[in-house]
């Protein structure tokens, strides 16, 4: 279907424009700000991929907690205000050969993921509209969703619990003034 | 139980060494003695069990471990005992205990350590000497071999802080040395011929060959075993570790370069007579080489001034005469001699001892003189002993020098008789010349008090007598008695005397059946020269007058005669030949003593008279015809130029050191250049990955 | 209907571009916030991959990355204002006591 394709096209034109003005953005503040308008375009392609309970934790997770993080660290830091100037004189953030080699090397890599995907299995296949089936059925319920997580992957739900409580420990220490 | 022979001793060296410096001098020498004592009691029970054996089977074994088991190469740690191994264990542990117990006396003056290290190695020598002895196949043999000479250096060098005694040590241990390597190569020349390394085994096999008449691969490994035998026995080539090596003290010098260790060359001819007799080349080696020995150190020892050397020249010069009669194939004459050789020349070593003990370290005999009132019992051993050595009749060695030189003479050798009958009067003159210069006459100095003052010598250098002696310790014991003497303390005497007597009498178990006696101990040692297997012809044993009617004269027959057995018909003429001979050597032991007397009793100025008219001559024999120094030139220098300014400073230094530095200096260079990637900087890790990942994933795409 | 191939080009697309600024940024916070990128474009790989096989899978895996995502951050955010406390800069330049 037509709509389908261009609202897929929309939504993966905002993110590719939002990743790179993310990368190539000087002020880390606009970067932190674009990256949540390519958070949004992706929950948006996620929505598309029958995957909406995914596209509400990447909002609410992804650029409600960790963004808000990032935003909390560049004004702690004062960074939002400009590249830091020891940086600018050598190079001003990018100079033009790095810039080359970097694009151009992202492009090679490109390539060659996009290659790589491609000769996955049912690369090729139709697929993926909105709603079609109980396949799709299925798929949306956050039941099933649940059902799998802790049963099959029980124990990596249990070692990421650790995970977080270790992050946050870590931080804590990491951060402070003096031991 | 055959082990306990030398293991006994063995016990006394772990005893002394591990706890020796807490004992006191009695415990430790009473420890050594009392081990000796054991190992001689052992020795008789065991002889006498050997002894109820009927006589063509002696022999007693005992395998201690199997030792080296490798393919077709078994040599089990075995120790038999047989009638040749007996004479030699009961010469060994006997006149060692007798030695042992002479130096609780001799050594008293040591420290209490330098006491118990002194028997440690004592016993250890006793042990490996009897290892030596009752081994079954050559490598026991070699270990015993290796494990004497070890001790003579440990020995020799016992004062090691004396830098002339250290370097004797040395000396002994590496000419000893290169005897081994000799005897290696023919150990192994044995093996690749034969195939086995066990005695028996060896003449069973070398019985049934045929004598070589070619130099032959037979010839070789005898030859080279002869070679390890000139090294351990001090014969040209390799004699000139055994007159330094009197730089030891004196009852090492008794026991080791006179009775035992030094007649383990002959004993070890005498344990392969089967395989030796196949080799009648090698054999005319031996004499050849045993007869010029004799004589060179005899001409020798005629004009040495101390009194250790000229018995030391004296023991090289009986050691040719054991090594002649081995050449003849007079194997049980060779070990005769030997049996009776140890007897008085440990006597006249432990007696010399006792001089130098009384004379507080006075070595030089030129100083000596007047000694036979003031050392009586000293005096008549020693004159006994001197008596025995030149073959006075009816003294042990006249019996043992006789059957040699008449067995000489009797195989044919006729010049190889010549010359050692004239070595004999050499002997008998040279003795007599020590005996008359240390005894009597009067003395030329006035005695110990005297000699710490130092009056300088004008002595040639190479004579090593000096004044103020080697033995140090003796001297500052004596110093201060004035000039009183005493004689020798009653251990001391006792092993004197019983020495003299076994001077005397041992000779008594070979008396000749040509003036009735039953020549008891060639039957007794005849079937250790015969290859087992063969039966003993009747020709054995008995003196050479009877005929062997029976057999085919195979050479392993041959082997107790040292020549064709003669028929009846010539047994008249056989017996006077060997009379005329036997007055003879008497003649010639008597001549000897005349001449001495002569020379140095009756006018010593004319003596010194001739000595100056030839006084090149007299300087080359005092120096011992050069030997040392040719052998300095020729090889030690060499090998030490060599050493120090190829193998040190190029090879060492530059090859090895530049190859181990090298590989340090590489790593260095490498690592310099490596450690550049280390950059400490993030970004720089970070597109290193990236550049890994692409690559990666190009291969697998392109494949 | 959008073919799972323009899903996996988009996603290879968006990681290259999160590469590219992890190496070309000298800002560190920038270069986490790039590392964030490539992270997402993975979760849309996966989520496309588990559309494509019909099954949840590739959700659980997606809330597990977002997880570990997550803590990378709060580690990675309280490590930038440690090394801000020592040399006043975010430039990852100016870190290199490791050099040789």
């Amino acid at each position: 279907m037509g709509t389908e394709l261009l609202v897929f096209y929309a939504f993966a034109a905002l993110a590719v424009a939002a990743s790179l003005a993310v990368v190539l953005g000087k002020n880390p503040m606009h970067s932190v700000l674009l990256l949540i308008v390519s958070f949004a375009a992706l929950a948006g392609l996620y929505i598309g991929l029958d995957a909406p309970f995914a596209a509400v934790v990447q909002i609410i997770i992804y650029a409600g907690a960790i963004m808000v993080l990032f935003l909390f660290v560049v004004m702690l830091l004062n960074a939002h205000r400009e590249d830091e100037p020891a940086a600018l004189e050598a190079a001003g953030g990018l100079t033009r050969g790095p810039i080359r080699t970097g694009a151009a090397l992202a492009v090679v890599l490109a390539a060659e993921l996009g290659w790589a995907l491609m000769k996955a299995r049912g690369a090729n296949d139709g697929m993926l509209s909105a709603g079609a089936g109980a396949d799709a059925q299925a798929l949306q319920s956050v039941r099933s969703l649940g059902t799998v997580l802790f049963t099959n992957y029980s124990l990596a739900f249990e070692v990421t619990s650790i995970l977080i409580l270790v992050a946050m420990i870590g931080a804590v220490v990491l951060a402070k003034r003096e031991l | 139980m055959l082990l306990l022979i030398p293991l006994l001793p063995f016990l006394g060296f772990l005893i002394n060494h591990a706890v020796g410096r807490r004992l006191s001098k009695t415990a430790s020498g009473g420890v050594a003695c009392l081990a000796m004592a054991g190992a001689f009691g052992m020795s008789v029970v065991s002889v006498w069990n050997l002894l109820q054996m009927p006589p063509a089977d002696r022999g007693i074994v005992q395998q201690v471990a199997a030792w080296i088991e490798s393919g077709a190469l078994v040599v089990p740690f075995t120790l038999r005992l047989d009638p040749l191994a007996s004479v030699m264990i009961l010469v060994v542990s006997g006149i060692g205990f007798l030695i042992h117990v002479y130096s609780t006396a001799y050594m008293h003056e040591e420290r209490d350590s330098e006491y118990a290290r002194y028997f440690s190695y004592l016993n250890l020598f006793a042990s490996f000497m009897l290892v030596l002895v009752l081994g079954a196949n050559f490598p026991v043999m070699f270990v015993g071999w290796e494990g004497v000479g070890l001790c003579s250096y440990l020995l020799i060098g016992f004062w090691f802080t004396k830098k002339s005694a250290s370097d004797a040590g040395k000396k002994a241990f590496i000419v000893n040395r290169v005897g081994d390597f000799g005897f290696l190569l023919g150990m192994f020349m044995v093996f690749a011929q034969f195939g086995s390394l066990d005695f028996q085994e060896v003449a069973r096999q070398a019985g049934h060959l045929q004598p070589e008449v070619t130099f032959g691969a037979i010839s070789i490994a005898t030859l080279l075993l002869f070679v390890g035998a000139t090294g351990k026995s001090a014969q040209i080539p390799l004699h000139v570790w055994l007159p330094d090596a009197m730089e030891g003290p004196t009852p090492v010098s008794a026991l080791i370069h006179a009775a035992t260790m030094v007649t383990a060359g002959v004993y070890m001819i005498g344990r392969n007579a089967v395989l030796f007799s196949a080799a009648p080349e090698t054999l005319a080696i031996v004499a050849g080489v045993g007869v010029a020995t004799a004589l060179m150190a005899g001409t020798i020892g005629l004009v040495q001034n101390d009194i250790k050397r000229v018995l030391a020249y004296s023991t090289v010069s009986q050691l040719g005469l054991m090594f002649v009669a081995m050449g003849v194939g007079a194997y049980a004459a060779g070990i005769f001699h030997l049996y009776t050789h140890a007897f008085f020349k440990a006597c006249l070593f432990l007696g010399s001892g006792a001089v130098i003990h009384a004379l507080a370290g006075e070595q030089d005999i030129r100083k000596m003189g007047g000694l036979r009132k003031e050392l009586p019992i000293t005096y008549w051993t020693f004159l006994t002993a001197s008596l025995a050595i030149a073959g006075f009749p009816f003294l042990s060695a006249f019996f043992s020098k006789d059957e040699i030189l008449w067995k000489a003479f009797s195989g044919g050798h006729t010049v190889v008789w010549a010359v050692a009958a004239a070595a004999s009067l050499l002997t008998a003159i040279y003795m007599f010349r020590l005996v008359f210069l240390t005894f009597h006459g009067k003395r030329t100095s006035a005695g110990p008090g005297e000699h710490a003052a130092g009056a300088s010598l004008a002595v040639a250098r190479d004579d090593h007598a000096s004044v103020g002696g080697p033995h140090d310790s003796h001297a500052h014991g004596h110093a201060s008695e004035g000039g009183h003497l005493h004689d020798a303390p009653p251990a001391m005497a006792t092993a004197l005397i019983l020495l003299a007597i076994g001077s005397v009498v041992a000779g008594y178990v070979g008396i000749p059946a040509v003036i009735g006696g039953g020549n008891q101990i060639e039957h007794f040692l005849a079937p250790s020269f015969a290859a087992p297997g063969i039966e003993a012809g009747g020709a054995r044993g008995a003196s050479h007058a009877e005929a062997p009617a029976e057999g085919p004269v195979s050479h392993a027959e041959a082997v107790g005669e040292g020549g064709p057995a003669p028929s009846g018909v010539d047994a008249a003429t056989e017996h006077r030949a060997e009379l005329t001979l036997m007055a003879f050597s008497s003649g010639l032991a008597v001549a000897g003593i005349g001449i001495a007397w002569f020379f140095w009793r009756r006018s010593r100025a004319l003596t010194d008279r001739i000595a100056a008219s030839f006084a090149g001559v007299h300087r080359v024999l005092l120096n011992k015809y050069y030997v040392d120094e040719f052998y300095d030139a020729v090889i030690v220098s060499p090998i030490k130029g060599v050493s120090e300014r190829f193998l040190w400073k190029v090879f060492d230094a530059g090859v090895i050191d530049g190859v181990v530095n090298g590989a340090g200096t590489v790593v260095n260079g490498w690592s310099g250049i490596l450690r550049r990637l280390q950059t400490g900087s993030m970004r720089a890790y970070a597109l290193s990955v990236f550049v890994g990942v692409v690559m990666i994933l190009g291969y697998y795409v392109w494949r | 209907m959008v073919p799972l191939g323009h899903y996996l080009i988009l996603s290879a697309i968006l990681f290259a571009t999160g590469t590219m600024g992890v190496f070309l940024r000298r800002n560190v916070i920038t270069m986490l916030l790039s590392i964030e990128v490539m992270l997402n474009a993975v979760n849309l790989a996966f989520i496309a991959f588990g559309r494509t096989q019909g099954h949840v899978d590739g959700q659980v895996i997606m809330f597990f990355v977002v997880t570990v995502a997550a803590a990378e951050a709060a580690v990675g955010l309280a490590l930038v204002i440690a090394l801000f406390r020592h040399r006043e800069t975010l430039n990852p330049d100016a870190f290199t006591s490791l050099k040789w």
